[in-house]
């Protein structure tokens, strides 16, 4: 290698490290912008509607001076710009104000809600890519013929089925009827104590402490609704795949692939998947931040205490904090899965490289 | 797409129900699905929902209470007796000896006028049933005071009716705390709020072991408390918002007690072989709320015609059989003074009769907010049929509840189809807020739901408000009878029904019984075996 070669490699590498340093720093720009405004716009919403946050502390009998009180001590007795000015600086030192209905620190109930939310939405969405993946190349490999009907079928049934039905269904029969699963709820009442929870994920925790029936009591509880929200998720991404490869598969790299005389699976799961990779990625990481939000139906059906209950109750109640609180939290996850897909697709792209 | 995954979802119940295996709670512990989702605070000087305040119960006693067995009789809980001065100012209880809290410590004169001091200063939702005694956070501790260790004296503003007080002590509001625990957990003069809205410090039946919001609280058993030790060692109340589930729950018998059934779901477990059902009256009142402000309803024989016109039976039977029964009275059967007089029924004529004398013989266009929940919304189309028949059109609007209630709370409603729940076991409590107005104007310092409907009521507030001055209780349950029956003439409340509520239970379940209100839904009878 002579010196002149050194010097032009490194010379790329410095203009790949600034290539990424300006990407970050748009990237960093645009999210604080975005939350910025996600803030506001939350904020405005939550004081424009026609409801009285006042009640959802005192309740519909109080007295008038119980309820003065109560009105100050929220600020709502302060013009709207402070209020706005106030809660943006609490947001900045990390304080999202306390819940009128659990009577707990808006980030306390976050950090309680949250893990069941993830563990649901983790294993969701491994179900939907694992199955998803493969049943839409399979589809588009054999387009038209029974593979792909089935993962129509499937894409169909997923989305269409009302979740509800399928949730209460599913119950009736593997809990109910058969005794496959564990009920609704997180953890068998008997193994409620045996977990300190550490992380919140009750699996987690349970493995790190040891407790392998309570483990396995949990996963119990959390096969049901989460093969329910899988299936969802299967469809959308089954759906997608298909159409990604269906595309890929009629670019020329693959005629010269084959014309090469590489074997066919080589072709589709090497070469052309990988390629379609990179708007999937998009996809999943759409879906999976969409079942981050927390789905209200499926915790409800299964007694799942995630986000999505945590905030509709909360909007329901008109307990403002939690529901700025909870959609400042969504809308950072939404925000930070984009990012990380933005980067990995960067990653898995050869163009980018 | 709803009424068809409905009827599915009905047939499959059926189908696979037949036949299942069934799970075990653990044989000391009750295990309960409900939703408590309501819980705002588990600190009774603060809880004024029904699953807070029915977790104060079972943790927190009072100086009286209320024997269910006994028609919701007085009862000395720890006073061993009491005594009234005879102008009835003056009340002075003489506590059982030995009492001890959870934490060890002897419950003593002391925390009973630390507990009054706390709830009247602290002055949270339900701190006017005290207050409404001349306490402030001034005087409240000139006017109650321990004299010794075992004995409390409380002196009132005026001479109420001692059934009045009485009753008001039975309240979550009036439950004694452990002054040396709360005070060790004070912040900020706070009186240990902070803490107590998520543990307890009491003497009661259970001890507050994990409370976790919106997820399930668990309680466990005082061994020695002074009726004796509960019948169960520990309570785990589980929250399960979807009464499906909750059904499948009990079925499965992962659950001993469902709390939440709805109609279609009691009808269809009420025969199982493994299943019981216990039922309670409830003090909830379900009306309608006619706006005098509205011209329409500044007509009383406008108002008497409404209440010709509600189909009550054909409600019952079709909408809310179970969970509601008839009732026309503003006090809920189990209070003292209530009466069951069914003075209207679904009458048509009579109440086309009524409009025409009014000048309406065509009827009117009107409007009633109806928050979106079931068995309101179904009640509101039921009467929007009926008033059909006598030419009134009545358009809903539908609303989320706090939406409704705001609405109405500014008095901008034509109709509110609402409910309304006594705070506390004492007639007034609904007479109060049925048939006194103050000053109907828009400064008004108490805005009663009479106020709300812009009832101007003189006459009857002065009724009423003699009525808590009245020492003799016989006399007193009289006026509240003449009372509601002339309410029942001139009000603009049309009022429908009395809530039941109904748990579903496993056989083998004994000593669950469902009190009037959530201070008396006991756990420690419950038994399993």
């Amino acid at each position: 290698m002579t010196v002149a070669e050194t010097s032009r490699r490194s010379g790329a590498f410095r203009d790949r490290a600034s290539r990424w340093g300006g990407l970050i720093g748009r990237e960093l720009s645009t999210v604080a912008i975005t939350m910025f405004g996600l803030l506001l716009i939350t904020f405005l919403i939550a004081r424009v509607v026609p409801i009285d946050p006042v009640l959802a502390v005192v309740g519909d009998n109080a007295r008038p001076d119980v309820y003065d009180a109560a009105r100050a001590e929220l600020g709502l007795d302060k013009p709207l710009w402070q209020q706005f000015a106030i809660y943006v600086g609490k947001v900045f030192t990390g304080d999202l104000g306390t819940s009128v209905l659990t009577a707990q620190k808006v980030t306390d109930d976050i950090k309680r809600v949250f893990p069941a939310t993830l563990e649901l939405a983790t294993l969701g969405t491994l179900i939907g890519v694992v199955l998803g993946v493969p049943l839409g190349v399979l589809a588009a490999v054999y387009q038209g013929r029974w593979p792909d009907q089935l993962a129509r079928i499937l894409g169909l049934f997923g989305y269409s089925i009302p979740v509800f039905w399928l949730g209460l269904m599913g119950l009736l029969l593997f809990y109910a009827k058969l005794g496959w699963v564990g009920g609704p709820g997180r953890i068998g009442v008997a193994w409620q104590d045996f977990v300190t929870p550490v992380t919140g994920v009750i699996l987690l925790d349970a493995a790190m402490q040891g407790e392998w029936d309570a483990f396995w009591d949990a996963f119990s509880h959390l096969v049901l609704p989460s093969a329910v929200l899988g299936l969802f998720s299967l469809a959308y991404i089954s759906r997608m795949a298909r159409s990604f490869m269906i595309a890929e598969l009629q670019q020329q790299y693959v005629i010269a692939a084959r014309v090469k005389g590489m074997s066919e699976f080589r072709v589709i799961w090497r070469h052309a998947l990988r390629n379609a990779l990179v708007p999937l990625i998009t996809v999943v990481a759409l879906s999976y931040a969409q079942l981050l939000e927390g789905s209200v139906l499926t915790e409800t059906i299964f007694a799942w205490p995630g986000l999505g209950r945590y905030i509709t109750n909360s909007l329901l109640n008109a307990d403002m904090n939690a529901v700025l609180g909870g959609t400042l939290v969504v809308g950072a996850v939404f925000i930070g899965v984009n990012l990380f897909s933005d980067i990995l697709g960067r990653l898995v792209d050869p163009r980018t490289r | 797409m709803r009424q068809f995954a409905k009827m599915l979802t009905v047939s499959a119940f059926a189908a696979l129900m037949a036949s299942s295996v069934v799970a075990q709670t653990p044989k000391d512990t009750v295990v309960m699905a409900k939703q408590i989702d309501d819980i705002i605070s588990l600190d009774p000087a603060e809880a004024f929902e029904f699953s807070g305040v029915e977790v104060g119960a079972n943790v927190y006693d009072k100086l009286i209470g209320v024997d269910l067995a006994k028609g919701n009789a007085l009862v000395g809980e720890l006073a061993a007796s009491w005594t009234v001065s005879p102008d009835n100012l003056t009340y002075t209880f003489k506590l059982r000896p030995n009492l001890k809290f959870h934490s060890g410590n002897a419950l003593t004169a002391a925390d009973v006028v630390y507990s009054f001091q706390r709830a009247v200063t602290l002055n949270k939702s339900p701190g006017f049933i005290l207050a409404q005694f001349g306490f402030t956070k001034e005087n409240v501790l000139e006017k109650v005071k321990a004299t010794d260790d075992g004995t409390v004296v409380i002196t009132v503003s005026k001479p109420f009716a001692p059934t009045f007080f009485l009753n008001c002590l039975t309240s979550g509001v009036a439950s004694i705390v452990d002054s040396k625990l709360v005070k060790a957990n004070e912040k900020d003069g706070d009186f240990g709020n902070a803490w107590l809205k998520l543990n307890s410090a009491g003497s009661g039946a259970y001890k507050v072991r994990a409370y976790r919001p919106n997820e399930q609280y668990a309680l466990e058993a005082n061994e020695s408390w002074y009726k004796g030790a509960p019948k169960n060692k520990r309570v785990i109340v589980r929250h399960v918002a979807e009464p499906a589930s909750q059904r499948l729950l009990l079925e499965k018998g992962d659950v001993d007690i469902a709390r939440n059934l709805s109609k279609d779901q009691l009808a269809a477990v009420k025969d199982k072989a493994d299943i019981q059902i216990v039922q309670g009256d409830k003090g909830y009142i379900l009306y309608l709320g006619l706006n005098t402000k509205n011209p329409h309803f500044a007509k009383p024989e406008v108002r008497e015609a409404m209440k010709w016109l509600v189909d009550y039976t054909a409600i019952e039977r079709n909408i809310v059989e179970g969970t509601y029964k008839h009732h026309e009275s503003f006090l809920p059967k189990g209070f003292l003074g209530a009466i069951d007089d069914k003075p209207y029924k679904f009458d048509p004529a009579k109440a086309k009769e009524l409009l025409t004398k009014a000048g309406y013989p065509n009827g009117f266009t009107v409007t009633m907010d109806v928050r979106s929940v079931n068995p309101i919304t179904d009640i509101a189309q039921a009467i929007q049929s009926s008033w059909a028949q006598a030419g009134i059109k009545l358009e809903l609007i539908p609303g989320d509840g706090k939406q409704t209630l705001t609405k109405y709370r500014a008095r901008t409603h034509d109709i509110y189809i609402g409910q309304w729940g006594p705070d506390y076991l004492d007639p007034h409590t609904n007479a109060e807020t049925f048939a006194i107005n103050e000053n109907n104007g828009e400064d008004a310092k108490s805005k009663t739901l009479a106020w709300r409907n812009a009832w101007d009521i003189p006459d009857m507030t002065k009724v009423t408000q003699a009525a808590v001055l009245e020492s003799d209780a016989a006399k007193r349950a009289a006026t509240y009878g003449t009372l509601q029956r002339e309410h029942q003439k001139v009000s603009p409340f049309v009022i429908m029904f009395q809530q039941v509520e109904v748990s579903a239970l496993r056989k083998g379940v004994s000593g669950w019984a469902i009190g009037p209100s959530s201070d008396t839904n006991f756990y420690a009878p419950i038994a399993k075996n």
